[in-house]
């Protein structure tokens, strides 16, 4: 199943709907990449509070799609880990990196926003 | 309630099926929320192996238990070409595929029972149980 990704001004916003096969993640790898260069996005949302589990396969594919999206001048926020989830992908021992996170949509466009401005501030 | 299921792993699809499979069957069993899903995760885990590893295999999931206790037997078999080197491969970070080598230790740590047979050449078995708590 395609996971179906909105535009919103300079941000992409990638709503996981339901279980994912690893075709499916590397397809939206590929396409939130493709249109990341095409709409000149700075910030990639990924929403997983639907996603039923976070195995090596899904963290692996979100963290290099994250550090894909930074070569590129992008940065990517992953968003709705559910407790659960959370509780065992600490068990299995995955990690995300240095992928910000947040605990909901509403967060991570508020991350995402606070990033820019600090690498605004930066520049002066 | 069913108390077995059996599910063909040859695609990415089958990997999904058979987690959400387990994760019902967790769920009728009567498993809490994050039982049910660190048992999908192990599921999706050693799923992923029978296709990363060999031309394909299966899931079998069975419920188990006695008068004192209840839990969930995942058992995935393989179409080989089996393990040069068990311990190895039950190492963090350990890999011959292209992974983070965190499958097979993660599951052992995921699940309450953890037991592994392989040789080169042949068939890999793997048989992870949790209980309810």
């Amino acid at each position: 199943m395609r996971v179906p990704i909105l535009k919103q001004g300079e941000y992409l916003i990638a709503s996981i709907q339901s279980a994912l096969t690893d075709q499916d993640l590397m397809q939206l790898r590929d396409d939130l990449a493709d249109r990341a260069g095409r709409f000149r996005s700075r910030g990639i949302i990924v929403d997983v509070t639907a996603l039923d589990v976070m195995d090596s396969f899904a963290c692996r594919t979100l963290r290099s799609l994250a550090y894909i999206l930074r070569l590129r001048g992008a940065q990517t926020a992953i968003v709705g880990i559910q407790p659960e989830v959370a509780f065992a992908m600490v068990q299995l021992g995955l990690a995300l990196g240095e992928v910000e996170t947040a605990l909901d949509l509403e967060e991570g466009l508020v991350r995402l926003r606070q990033g820019k401005l600090r690498s605004a501030s930066s520049e002066k | 309630m069913k108390n077995e299921v059996h599910i063909t792993i040859r695609s990415g699809a089958d990997i999904v099926a058979a987690r959400l499979q387990g994760r019902q069957l967790a769920a009728e069993a009567g498993f809490s929320g994050t039982d049910q899903t660190i048992i999908a995760t192990a599921i999706s885990e050693l799923a992923r192996n029978i296709i990363e590893y060999a031309r394909g295999g299966e899931i079998q999931l069975t419920l188990v238990g006695d008068a004192n206790r209840r839990g969930i037997r995942v058992e995935a078999h393989d179409d080989g070409p089996g393990i040069a080197n068990i311990e190895l491969a039950m190492q963090d970070g350990y890999s011959t595929g292209g992974g983070m080598g965190l499958g097979l230790p993660g599951t052992r740590r995921l699940m309450d029972e953890f037991v592994i047979s392989s040789k080169v050449g042949e068939a890999t078995t793997v048989i992870a149980t949790k209980w309810i708590r």
